[in-house]
């Protein structure tokens, strides 16, 4: 019986990559340790070694071949005796490739590993597609204007390199991001473009270069910060709410600090508690900084512009299993959306579901299942957490009477508590029911596939709290 | 008789009397009771080391780590290559700054003590590191000083006045009540905020450098901390990027001996100096005789020189020493002799000062006296017209809606809000 050799991943959350090259042809000898080919990645290149003896019996993928699915049976091997006519005879083999790529989905972001036959609600996955429903009226699109594909690490990269051409004061800098192209490949191309003067890699320190952003940005530049994860950011949350946050104030208004910070927060897939800590709640919380947390690609473009633009200290956080995703964005020069308005992603008169970044989808999904039930919900992408927009929460609940607050982080001092108690004050009268939260569980975020989908909310868990509020 | 030094009755190393580890707490030499006598300390007697090229690689000045630059002997003489030769005018414009920093710092201190004020932190002693670098540097470049560095605002002129006004929290304040007393922020005259938080001014100065070096610009960076901060993480961040970069900027320690209670040695063990902290980060490295204004004059044109020149950054270790109490809430007399200042063997920064004045014929004591008098009066009516805008233990006049203002640059739909309801409720 033939050996499948599969497409590897190179991470927890590579889905697809390139055949960049064969280092072997049909009828070759293999053995353990030989080099087959090398794969890439938008993230990394690496070799695939035989772990196994025999003779290249078939080539699957093509050299050059994008977007090969890992898990995809890439090169057929035949073992010592066999000979082509193996390659045909399928009968009976229960490791077919196509059953390997459907087990290797289960690797997927997002999805859980097999259901334990003792808990059947281990198994939570989540369908691997990206709710794109448009809103039927968006104020920061024009209705004359093309799309374009992108997806939102490209947006955001795009963004980077439209206002580094815009004005000669901003740069970028961050561990990897220049040689490298960006941990998550979001600085892909600009040191190439820009130079190392303007993209700057730096020591292993985000205390060090935050406080060297600060300073620059005081001293008249325009620093985009990198933070690998948010997670990491941690060191240097000293210079951002300390320093950056509060000198405006505490100079009387005379020392100025125009900067963006960014990178990845909150859970990614499989890699822990230190590197899944959503800090939205913990930024949103200081007087001074502006924090924006977007959900699509264009938005990601228009609101990173405008961070990049403001004249205030800009927290800015990005999702890293939302980096691969493709969503329409404006193809027009100077797309900017405004720091601080929410928006209305999908209308409806029954229940108002507010979240941000990625548990957006989580909220469309929901509301697509909520509507075969009869509840027509409206989402609102808060898209901002500071400044927040609580007037167009409060519109919405106004019509709808009815409150669900999602969030990925953990529920206590969260957004959706502070969004909950806002609407309680503002539209007490118009409540038809308490308003109702959605939330990580109250744990670090464990490792184990099944746990970890277990601790994050999900949109059965939006629809659950959307019934209670409904009362259905 | 004195007391030998603590330090001397610490075992040596290995020297503990068995083959095991010790926990080693390192101990200030001298504690209440002892007799302070500081013969241990090597005042260098030679004017050395000699004066590299500013452009010199850094491991040229590693011993320069190690030594004390010195120009003003104990006699008044200023010799050796590190001699600035300063102009008449430029030596009594470093006398006066310096007396008029101690004068303000005295009746600020008593002041406070009467309740005009919370908080105060007096730089007696150290006025020379203040004034000597401000002298050095062009007024334009940015200085990140800690809360002990007022006398580079007397250098550059800041308005007095304003300066009282913070302290005591009155309507002229021109942080509008905003920061605590002491904690000055003059863009203006190139002084930073000054940050509760020690050592981030560090990295954050290094960050403004680099800023100065992106924009092809000819202004440096100068930033400050105490000997204790530099346990801070930020200050060896600073070092680093400093170092990687070439930022164009000096990095100041000023080693007064005291963070509050704890000694130097808390800070560092008792190696060498501060100053051989940069030698293993490759950066030129000078370590000064504080107390010694043309010594940390020509030490710091040295640095500025080298910055300027894209030679890169220096780290200076100001030796010198904290007279006072860290600040009003302190009394170094529960931790040290009360005579400990006394015998700190380089002497006050002004008493030697006027002594080379005088042997330069240009000063006498009469003179200095009448000097010292009209400082004192002219602080005096500086403040009296500073407090008839209000003191803390009157009503204070700040006013009530500046609150909301300079959160961001431009206020927030939100904070509006909350400042026409609180402008309702005062109505």
């Amino acid at each position: 019986m033939p050996i499948n050799i599969q497409m590897p991943a190179l991470s927890p959350t590579m889905e697809e990559g390139t055949l960049s090259k064969w280092l072997v042809k049909k009828g070759d000898s293999v053995t353990s340790g030989d080099i087959l080919a090398e794969i890439e990645t938008d993230k990394a290149t690496m070799e695939v070694e035989s772990i196994d003896e025999g003779v290249v019996g078939e080539i699957v993928v093509a050299e050059g071949a994008q977007n090969v699915k890992v898990g995809a049976v890439i090169l057929r091997l035949l073992e010592d005796g066999e000979d082509e006519s193996a390659l045909t005879d399928d009968s009976g083999d229960d490791t077919s490739a196509d059953e390997e790529i459907e087990d290797k989905g289960e690797d997927k972001p997002g999805t859980a590993g097999p259901a334990h036959p003792e808990n059947e609600d281990a198994n939570r996955d989540e369908p691997p597609s990206v709710p794109k429903t448009k809103p039927q009226n968006d104020p920061d699109i024009p209705t004359n204007v093309a799309m374009k594909e992108t997806t939102i690490r490209d947006a955001l990269r795009d963004a980077m390199a439209e206002e580094m051409r815009r004005d000669d004061k901003v740069f970028i800098m961050g561990e990897e991001v220049a040689e490298y192209q960006g941990a998550y490949k979001v600085t892909r191309e600009l040191l190439q473009e820009f130079g190392s003067r303007r993209v700057v890699d730096t020591p292993i320190t985000e205390h060090g270069f935050a406080g060297i952003g600060v300073g620059a940005a005081m001293g008249g530049l325009r620093p985009i910060v990198e933070f690998m994860t948010w997670n990491f950011a941690m060191q240097a949350i000293d210079h951002i709410i300390n320093s950056a946050a509060k000198t405006l104030y505490m100079s009387g208004g005379q020392m100025r600090c125009p900067i963006v910070f960014r990178g990845p927060n909150g859970a990614a897939s499989r890699v822990g508690a230190q590197h899944s800590h959503d800090y939205s709640s913990w930024y949103a919380n200081v007087p001074g900084l502006k924090v924006v947390a977007p959900y699509d690609a264009a938005d990601a473009k228009g609101l990173l512009k405008a961070a990049i633009r403001d004249p205030n200290p800009v927290v800015f956080l990005e999702h890293e299993l939302m980096y691969g995703e493709s969503f329409d964005v404006p193809d027009m020069d100077d797309f900017l959306i405004p720091i601080g308005k929410a928006k209305i992603r999908r209308e409806g008169s029954d229940v108002t579901i507010v979240a941000h970044s990625r548990m957006v989808g989580r909220a469309l999904e929901a509301a697509e299942k909520l509507a075969e039930e009869g509840i027509d919900a409206e989402v609102i992408d808060l898209r901002t957490l500071r400044p927040l927009d609580t007037d167009t929460v409060v519109a919405s609940v106004k019509k709808t009477n009815r409150l669900v607050c999602a969030e990925e982080g953990w529920g206590q001092s969260g957004i959706g508590a502070e969004v909950a108690a806002r609407v309680v004050n503002e539209a007490f009268d118009y409540l038809d029911a308490p308003p109702a939260r959605v939330f990580q569980k109250d744990v670090p975020l464990p490792y184990a596939a099944n746990l970890e989908a277990l601790s994050l909310p999900n949109s059965d868990d939006v629809v659950k709290a959307a019934k209670t509020v409904c009362y259905k | 008789m004195a007391k030998a030094p603590h330090s001397t009755d610490t075992p040596k190393r290995g020297q503990s009397g068995s083959n095991r580890s010790r926990l080693h707490v390192p101990e200030p030499p001298f504690r209440p009771g002892d007799t302070p006598d500081y013969s241990h300390v090597s005042v260098p007697v030679k004017h050395t080391p000699v004066r590299p090229d500013p452009l010199c690689e850094p491991h040229e000045t590693a011993d320069h780590a190690l030594k004390l630059i010195r120009v003003l002997r104990f006699n008044g003489e200023a010799v050796g290559d590190w001699n600035p030769n300063l102009s008449n005018d430029m030596l009594m414009k470093a006398l006066t700054d310096m007396m008029m920093t101690r004068a303000m710092d005295e009746r600020m201190f008593n002041m406070q003590r009467q309740g005009k004020m919370s908080f105060y932190m007096k730089s007696t002693g150290e006025e020379a590191v203040s004034v000597g670098h401000a002298m050095a540097l062009k007024n334009t470049d940015m200085t990140f000083p800690t809360y002990r560095q007022q006398g580079i605002l007397i250098s550059r002129g800041a308005s007095i006045k304003e300066m009282m006004c913070q302290c005591l929290s009155n309507s002229g304040d021109p942080l509008d009540g905003k920061s605590i007393p002491v904690l000055y922020s003059f863009k203006k005259h190139g002084f930073f905020s000054i940050s509760g938080n020690l050592g981030t001014q560090l990295i954050q100065g290094v960050g403004w450098a680099m800023a100065c070096a992106y924009k092809n610009e000819d202004g440096i960076a100068s930033v400050f901390t105490g000997e204790g901060a530099t346990a801070e993480g930020d200050f060896h961040y600073a070092l680093n990027f400093a170092s990687t970069y070439r930022a164009p900027c000096i990095i100041n320690v000023v080693n007064n001996q005291w963070a509050i209670s704890s000694y130097q040695g808390i800070a560092m063990g008792e190696g060498e100096s501060f100053a051989a902290r940069g030698t293993g980060y490759g950066l030129a490295t000078l370590r000064v005789d504080g107390n010694d204004i043309l010594a940390v004059y020509a030490a710091t044109k040295w640095a500025a020189e080298r910055a300027r020149k894209g030679g890169g950054a220096t780290l200076i270790e100001h030796f010198t020493y904290r007279q006072e109490g860290h600040s009003t809430s302190d009394d170094p007399s529960k931790y040290r002799p009360k005579d400990d200042s006394e015998a700190w063997p380089f002497g006050d920064p002004i008493a030697r000062l006027k002594k080379h004045l005088i042997s330069l014929g240009v000063w006498d004591d009469d003179k200095h006296d009448a000097l010292a008098k009209s400082c004192k009066e002219e602080i005096r009516d500086i403040y009296k017209s500073a407090e008839a805008m209000g003191n803390l233990s009157g009503a204070t006049h700040v006013n009530d809606y500046t609150m909301f203002e300079q959160v961001y640059e431009h206020p927030p739909e939100h904070l509006e809000r909350q400042r026409r309801m609180f402008s309702e409720e005062l109505d």
